[in-house]
Parts: structure tokens; C-alpha cells; sequence
């Protein structure tokens, strides 16, 4: 599927993922971010977007686990930054597929 | 003489065992090495919290499936050291040297790691059905147990057999109706994931199945401790969920040799090759099974197709020549659904589970994701399939690799 989201035009699956990694600017960030309701990106909801992009195989984004012992957050934390699921949100504003933990 | 060793005789381990016996030469050693005598038929375990199996129906000595010219060798395993290709083990300091290895060691429930899960309350009103005791302890627990809120939860992904809560609640639904006590039950589902299923057609359909069989689902709850006194589980974003009686599906992670060995990632499973099951850092290991950090589900329906892919390619990789198969990540699940019931799911890597006809040669379609009376009878006769066909490595009428026929697909 195609969509737009802030100004630009971007492949996107059925669940609202980005497919294609190269796509993905920080404004479109942080709009996917309002989408999921953080009203705004702060620095360290940044370095874990940063981590998670650095770290993707394949396209997919870490699991949860392997964000917060590659990064030294704490679970908790993350759940604070990334309310509800923290793994699978990071991964769509990231502009990552979900990460592989989930089968 | 080539030395070819094996760790776990579980599922993985024992098809490996026989079908490699078969076809590997004579001059090729194989050694089986497993802490335990006994077999467990695991996806019996379901079963026996509703009395449908007992113990005697899911234990076998495991050397009723070890064939002539395997060793078997019944101790825990110390130490894997890739770098000498050798394997310690506990038992009289025994060690062996491989030229192949294939790790099949599985992955393991771990209580453990989830704060006042495996304490005072464990076993009283905290159970697994994941573990022979557990499932015993439960089917105990259910036959006295006067009714209140029955919460399942799984503490986080993957974990193997991932449809496997799911059965569990939908037994305890028909269960409870069964004994005239469904109103005096809530039936609750407190999961990480964000539905019923990960894939999301699957989703749907076991959503509806749930909502329909009043099967309260909680979703993004990922458990962080228990307190058993307040009997309520508290997620990291501090939301609670009350229970009477917790069937938990504790963290599961791969066994700790691996972690000792330098081999793990995170929860102890072996980086492998998707489509080959080969180590990338020791041309000479390979992981089948549960063991393997493989993106397809943790099951011993994927066990058996990998293992069918694996055994033939060894016999050309040993060879020096190209591996001739690639698995694809193909998986194929009963759901049991209670009331005489069952759901069937198909899919692999690439391809979620679809709604469908799934062709059994030999017996006819199965439905796919959709409850049928087949699906059941397929699910209870697979039980014998197991001890008598797939541990013994004998062809099964099943395509190792996944085929679209009889699938429906939208575009
Ligand atoms: C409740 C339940 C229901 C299930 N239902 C289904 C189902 O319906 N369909 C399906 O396909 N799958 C199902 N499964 C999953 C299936 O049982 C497993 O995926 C399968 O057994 C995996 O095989 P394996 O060989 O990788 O691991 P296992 O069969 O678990 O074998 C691992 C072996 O390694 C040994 N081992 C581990 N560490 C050591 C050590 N340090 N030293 C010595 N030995 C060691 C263990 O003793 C064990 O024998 C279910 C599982 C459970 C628990």
C-alpha cells in the first residue's frame, strides 16, 4: 500500500509499517509518533529510535529484550516512552518492520 | 570412523538420530546425549489438566527410539567448546570429540525469572502446564477447584507452541460447561501481544472463537511481577490484573549450556542460518528445533519439516557439495477447541496463516482456520503418529515444504 504521511509519499504493509527502511525521515517520525500518541519525540525516545534503526536486520526491527540490554534501558522505562507495546511502536516509528520475536 | 554428536533427545534430536543412522555410512560414529531416560510426548501436556491424557500417555523410555548404531548417552551436558570440537559432559568427566554437532536442546520454562512467580504460592494457586509435573499438579487443582477467575498468562515471546494458551482456554471453557460450572468461572487472557495470535488474519479468526466461548482477552500486558499474597499480576506499565487461579506460561529461554558455551543470544538460543539450520560462525554446528533462533514459530511440527530439509542436505554438506533444500519456516498447528474440536493453521517465513482446505493425502482436506470435528480426530491421532512415525524418522504423508494448494489468498 502507498500513503502519505508528512508530505511524503511512502510504502506502507496493512498494519501501517513502513516496507521500505530507505523511506523513512525523521519528520515522518514524528508524525507516526502523534499517530501513536506521543505528542512529542524527545531525546531519549530518539536514542532508541536511533539504536533500533542502527540495529535492524533484514529490515526488522529488535525485539524488546534485545533493545534494553543493547541500549541499558530498562523495560519500565521503555514502556514509559513507548506506552503500550514498546517493541512493535519503536518499530513503526522507526520505520521498521516488526521485530522477529513475534511468531 | 567421522563423529557425528547430538545434543537433546527430544524431539529434534531423535528424528536426527534415525534418519541420519540410515543414511550416513558406516564409517560415521553418531552419539545421542540427553540428561534424561524419558521421552515426553510435550503437546500431550495440553490434555492432562482436563484428565483427557494421564502421565502414562506422554512418557516413553527414550530408548525405544534409538536405533542400532546410535550410542545413546544419558548425562547433562557441561560444556560445548566449538573451538576444539569437543563436548564436555557431567556425567564421569566424560568428553566427546565431533566433527559435526547438532545442537537440539530445546527451549525450557523459566519461573524463575519472573519475581513472585515460583514462590510460596507455586503450585497452590500459581501453575504451568508447560512442564509433566505442572500439568499434573493443575489436573489435581481443577478436579477440586470451586471456580472464580481463571487468568492464563504468557510473560513474554517467543514461547514454544505459541497456540497453546489459546487451547488451554478453550478446554477450560468446554471443561467448566462440561461440570455445570461455567457461571461460577471467568476465563481471562492476559498476553504481551496485541491479540489473540501474532500473525494477523489468525488473529481475527481466534479473536472471534475467544469472544464467542466468553474469553476475556487483556492485551499488551507484559508482566513484570507477580505479588501471590494480593494474588494480582502487575505489568511494567503498572496495570493489575486480578486472578483466584494463574496458569502462567513462564519466560521460556533456551538451555543454560548454550549460555555457558559463548552460543546464545539473549534467552539462549543458537543463531543459525534461516534456511540451512548451519552455526555462521562454525561451519561445523548446526541447531534444529527449539534451540535455534529461527523467525517461525517454536513447534514440533516445524521440528520434524526442518529436520527432514536438514537430513538431507547433511549428506551433501558432509560431502563438500551444495545443500539441496531451503526451508522455509514451514509450521502446522492444530488448535484444539473443545467440545470434540479443532482448528488446523499452516503457514511459513513468508506466508501468514489463511483460511482453507489443507490436503492430507491419504485422509482428505482438513479445514484451515476453522473449527471442524476432522481437525480434532487429526490432533488426538497425532499422538500415535509421533511415537510410531515421526520419532522414528519414518515418511510422514506431509510436504516438508509449505504448499499454497487448497489456500485462500485476497489480494
Ligand atoms: C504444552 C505444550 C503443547 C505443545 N503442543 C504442540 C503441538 O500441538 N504441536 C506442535 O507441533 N508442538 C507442540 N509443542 C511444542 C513441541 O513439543 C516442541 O516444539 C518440540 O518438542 C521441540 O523439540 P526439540 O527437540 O527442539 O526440543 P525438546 O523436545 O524439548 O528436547 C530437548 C531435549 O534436550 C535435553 N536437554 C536440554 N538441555 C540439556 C542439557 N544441558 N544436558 C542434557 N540434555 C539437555 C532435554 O532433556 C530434552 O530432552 C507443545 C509444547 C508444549 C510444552
Amino acid at each position: 500500500m502507498i500513503r502519505s504521511i508528512a508530505g511524503q509519499t511512502v510504502h506502507v504493509n496493512e498494519e501501517g509499517f513502513l516496507t521500505a527502511s530507505e523511506e523513512w525521515t525523521r519528520e515522518i517520525a514524528e508524525e507516526i509518533a502523534r499517530e501513536e500518541g506521543i505528542a512529542e519525540l524527545t531525546p531519549a525516545h530518539w536514542k532508541v529510535i536511533e539504536w533500533c534503526r542502527a540495529h535492524a536486520v533484514n529490515g526488522r526491527s529488535p525485539t524488546l529484550r534485545q533493545i534494553t540490554e543493547g541500549t541499558g534501558i530498562s523495560t519500565k522505562e521503555m514502556f514509559a516512552l513507548f506506552p503500550k507495546g514498546p517493541a512493535k511502536k519503536v518499530a513503526r516509528i522507526a520505520g521498521l518492520g516488526k521485530p522477529e520475536g513475534c511468531v | 570412523m567421522k563423529q557425528l554428536v547430538i545434543l537433546g533427545a527430544g524431539t529434534a534430536g531423535t528424528m536426527v538420530a534415525n534418519r541420519l543412522r540410515r543414511t550416513l555410512a558406516d564409517d560415521w560414529r553418531i552419539t545421542l546425549v540427553d540428561q534424561s531416560e524419558t521421552h515426553y510426548y510435550q503437546p500431550g501436556f495440553l490434555f492432562i489438566p482436563f484428565g483427557i491424557y494421564s502421565q502414562r500417555d506422554v512418557v516413553k523410555p527414550e530408548r525405544d527410539f534409538v536405533p542400532p548404531g546410535v550410542e545413546f548417552v544419558v548425562s547433562p551436558i557441561e560444556l560445548i567448546e566449538p573451538e576444539r570440537r569437543r563436548v564436555r559432559l557431567s556425567k564421569d568427566g566424560r568428553s566427546l570429540d565431533y566433527d559435526f554437532l547438532v545442537i537440539a536442546t530445546g527451549t525450557h520454562i523459566r519461573p524463575d525469572q519472573t519475581p513472585g512467580l515460583a514462590e510460596h504460592e507455586w503450585r497452590r494457586s500459581i501453575f504451568d502446564f508447560y512442564t509433566l509435573e505442572g500439568a499434573v499438579a493443575l489436573a489435581k487443582h481443577l478436579r477440586i477447584w470451586k471456580g472464580g477467575r481463571l487468568v492464563v498468562n504468557v510473560v513474554d515471546n517467543p514461547i514454544k507452541c505459541p497456540v497453546a494458551p489459546l487451547e488451554f482456554l478453550m478446554l477450560a471453557d468446554w471443561f467448566f460447561r462440561e461440570r455445570g460450572m461455567r457461571d461460577r468461572v471467568e476465563l481471562i487472557y492476559a498476553t504481551p501481544l496485541s491479540g489473540a495470535f501474532t500473525k494477523p488474519i489468525a488473529a481475527k479468526h481466534l479473536s472471534n472463537l475467544l469472544q464467542e466461548k466468553e474469553i476475556q482477552v487483556v492485551p499488551d500486558f507484559m508482566v513484570e511481577r507477580v505479588d501471590p499474597d494480593a494474588k494480582k499480576l502487575i505489568s511494567y506499565d503498572e496495570q493489575e490484573v486480578a486472578y483466584d487461579l494463574l496458569v502462567s506460561v513462564p519466560l521460556n529461554m533456551g538451555a543454560e549450556v548454550i549460555a555457558r558455551s559463548g552460543l546464545g543470544d539473549s534467552l539462549n538460543y543458537v543463531a543459525v542460518d534461516k534456511h540451512t539450520f548451519v552455526s555462521p560462525k562454525y561451519p561445523e554446528i548446526f541447531a534444529l528445533g527449539d534451540a535455534a533462533a529461527l523467525p517461525t514459530s517454536k513447534a514440533g511440527s516445524v521440528a520434524h519439516f526442518a529436520v527432514e530439509c536438514f537430513a538431507e542436505n547433511f549428506v551433501h554438506y558432509v560431502e563438500g557439495l551444495e545443500m539441496p533444500h531451503k526451508f522455509d519456516g514451514h509450521a502446522n498447528c492444530f488448535i484444539e477447541s473443545g467440545f470434540g474440536k479443532a482448528l488446523l493453521i499452516d503457514f511459513n517465513y513468508d506466508v501468514e496463516p489463511l483460511p482453507g482446505h489443507y490436503p492430507l493425502p491419504g485422509i482428505g482436506p482438513l479445514t484451515l482456520l476453522k473449527e471442524s470435528e476432522a481437525n480434532h480426530w487429526g490432533k488426538l491421532m497425532f499422538r500415535w503418529v509421533y511415537w510410531h512415525v515421526l520419532l522414528k524418522g519414518r515418511p510422514l504423508p506431509l510436504p516438508a515444504l509449505m504448499s499454497m494448494a487448497g489456500k485462500w489468498q485476497h489480494n
